[in-house]
């Protein structure tokens, strides 16, 4: 899916939540005579962090359901769509308020998220060697996981901090070789996954490639949703689903 | 008529595409008589009707009197049936399969026919002798043959599918590896034991080969097993890099198409069936997975691109030309092509999205109106139809509760029958004969 179909697609959800809200404003104006309607159900209201608590620089996925809300906003990241998921990096803790209103009154939700301020491993020295983290902590700290989208394989903006990130550890650690590993959600077909957990490792690294990293040091792998991270269906679990990961290829 | 006037309009061409007579056969199939007193024959005789019954039930062509309403006396040969009392009410059967079944030094001997109760003055359709060790597989494997000859004699000629296989991907050991079973479920055995994840089995037209995609070093590579040396064997063109999947057979077993993303972007390619003379016939950004050929002409694939977005199923001529799209929407993958050339059978979730929580279900599409019928309805998550060799029968996965399991219908969607029942299997492939 491209970046311009993504975009369309949130235009298309907008368009259908304020035609809604028109929908329903114009039908009390324009039949004034009419007995009022039915009382409009009142909204509800769901909002999870996922994972709650992180270390500075780590990714939270924000991930929201309402129904019957007609305009929707989370404090700190503005007008959202009626139910999705997002990416946010909290440098420090903080509660997330998303308050949903719409014809039969409002709903909110909250959820916290605790950050951590970034420790240094310090271990107790075993011998004379400076103590530092292990050159697989020193990857994982550094190379962290990419989410999409659902169905789409396309670099979403918010991984842009991530990238770099990575990208600049595997240009400052020449030696290291990455094996770039595609994921997809439960849904859909194990053969449509595969292709698409394919695209999203390859999406992945030409950007990694495009960051200057050379190509013979990116090794991609589609596992789709034959391997998954957590088990349940649920959108917060899809979204931790639908991601390309970082291994060593040693 | 019965049911809603527009559910059977819908279900008419489906049935009539598919052989599905609407006027189903009146068929009792009587309990065989047990001749000697080998200790082994109680055992045999039981799993040979049970498999014969069921077989003649899930032909999808016959009404099966009840034993219930049957007449009590086992006839054991033609001069001990009494067709009267076969023809008359409470069983009302138009035919009768009977006969007999033995035990002696060590082999199984069975005696079946088939009589038209409504011709008492020539009434013998069919008469079949088998004799074969004495075991349970032979017991069922017996059966099978009697029902496929009675199903070819009674069903306008179309072979039954009693002595066919299905090949799955089972997770039963730990690894997901390759199974094989008879088309009822039983006699399921492992085929493959890589240790890794291999899907998409596909069996070749004659039986000899089984194609599939197994992740290795490599990464996926479409990988052969020589079903008659139980070994793998070399597939050249399935190596080269990138992810290869979904393999797929023509018609004619000379050709297979597949999935692979060796030059970037997941493409349709196809191999000579030694896996030479690879060549690529689609070029568009997007996944491009699951082909699936037509297996009347050889001359057109059918697979699932995502070059709009959500998957949609097209058609392509064999040398990539000639694109239809089939699909308006939603979410449509894993196509199999029916065996009459008519039909595509596919998963489709017509209102996939977020907040949309829309059923995976499987639909028929007769190709050249576009016109589909849904099968599955309210039923857990469906995919990977496959057409059985006679065209009226699917078998397919069902996922409930978390739970994958691998069902069959008839290709009107009715009589829908879990085959297995624990362990996680998937992605069944009927084969052709």
């Amino acid at each position: 899916m491209t970046p311009k179909y993504r975009v369309l697609t949130c235009l298309v959800m907008l368009a259908a939540v304020s035609g809604f809200a028109g929908c329903g404003k114009k039908k009390v104006a324009s039949l004034p005579d009419t007995p009022p309607p039915i009382a409009a159900p009142a909204p509800t209201a769901q909002l999870t962090a996922t994972p709650t608590t992180i270390t500075a620089g780590d990714q939270v996925v924000l991930s929201w359901r309402t129904t019957d809300a007609t305009n929707i906003s989370i404090d700190g990241v503005g007008d959202v769509p009626s139910s999705g998921v997002k990416t946010v990096t909290p440098t420090t803790s903080t509660s997330y308020h998303l308050v949903a209103r719409g014809d039969g009154g409002s709903a909110d939700a909250t959820t916290r998220v605790t950050v951590n301020a970034v420790q240094v491993a310090v271990a107790v020295p075993q011998d004379s060697s400076a103590s530092t983290m292990s050159a697989d902590e020193m990857f994982r700290a550094n190379v962290q996981d990419i989410f999409f989208d659902y169905d789409a394989y396309d670099v979403r903006a918010d991984a842009a901090s991530a990238l770099s990130k990575a990208a600049a550890y595997l240009a400052s650690n020449s030696g290291v070789k990455v094996l770039i590993g595609g994921y997809c959600d439960e849904r859909g077909s194990n053969e449509y996954n595969l292709t698409l957990g394919q695209s999203r490792a390859n999406s992945v690294k030409q950007a990694l490639v495009q960051a200057g990293i050379a190509e013979s040091r990116l090794r991609v792998v589609s596992y789709g949703k034959e391997k998954p991270f957590c088990a349940e269906s649920t959108e917060e679990c899809w979204q931790q689903n639908r991601r390309a990961g970082f291994t060593i290829d040693r | 008529m019965t049911g809603t006037p527009l559910l059977s309009a819908q279900q008419d061409w489906v049935r009539t595409g598919s052989n599905l007579a609407d006027q189903r056969i009146r068929l009792a199939a009587a309990d065989f008589k047990p001749v000697g007193a080998d200790p082994q024959t109680p055992l045999l005789k039981a799993s040979f009707d049970a498999t014969l019954m069921s077989d003649l039930a899930n032909a999808g062509i016959f009404d099966m009197v009840s034993k219930s309403l049957m007449p009590t006396a086992t006839p054991g040969a033609p001069a001990e049936i009494n067709l009267a009392t076969w023809a008359a009410t409470p069983a009302n059967a138009s035919m009768v399969a009977f006969g007999a079944l033995s035990t002696t030094n060590g082999r199984l001997s069975v005696y079946g026919w088939v009589f038209d109760a409504k011709n008492p003055g020539s009434p013998q359709v069919l008469g079949k002798q088998y004799n074969e060790l004495a075991n349970q597989d032979n017991a069922r494997m017996v059966a099978h043959r009697f029902a496929d000859e009675i199903i070819a004699r009674l069903g306008g000629g179309v072979n039954g599918i009693c002595e066919t296989k299905l090949y799955f991907v089972s997770a039963r050991t730990g690894s997901k590896e390759i199974w094989v079973m008879d088309y009822d479920g039983q006699n399921q055995h492992i085929v493959t034991r890589l240790g890794s994840i291999s899907l998409s089995p596909r069996v070749s037209p004659d039986n000899s080969r089984l194609a599939f995609s197994s992740i290795g070093k490599e990464g996926w590579t479409i990988r052969m097993f020589s079903l008659e040396l139980g070994r793998p064997v070399n597939f050249p063109g399935g190596v080269a890099g990138g992810s290869n999947l979904s393999p797929a057979w023509s018609g004619d077993g000379t050709k297979v198409a597949f999935s692979s993303s060796r030059s970037g972007d997941p493409e349709i390619w196809v191999a000579d069936a030694s896996g030479a003379n690879l060549r690529k016939l689609t070029a568009f950004h997007g996944p491009d997975v699951s082909p699936t050929w037509n297996p009347r002409t050889n001359s057109q694939i059918a697979w699932v691109s995502g070059r709009t977005g959500l998957p949609q199923i097209y058609v392509m001529d064999q040398d990539g030309g000639n694109i239809v799209r089939m699909t308006d929407g939603g979410y449509a993958i894993s196509p199999s092509w029916s065996p009459s050339g008519q039909f595509l059978a596919f998963s489709w979730n017509r209102k996939y999205g977020p907040g949309a929580p829309g059923g995976q279900d499987i639909y028929v599409m007769d190709i050249a109106s576009l016109k589909w019928i849904q099968l599955t309805h309210d039923a857990g998550s469906n995919d990977f139809p496959s057409w059985s060799p006679d065209g009226r029968h699917l078998v397919f996965e069902r996922t409930v509760g978390g739970h994958t399991e691998i069902w069959t219908m008839l290709a009107d969607g009715t009589e829908q029958h879990e085959l297995t029942h624990s362990g996680k299997n998937f992605m069944p492939n009927w084969s052709w004969k």
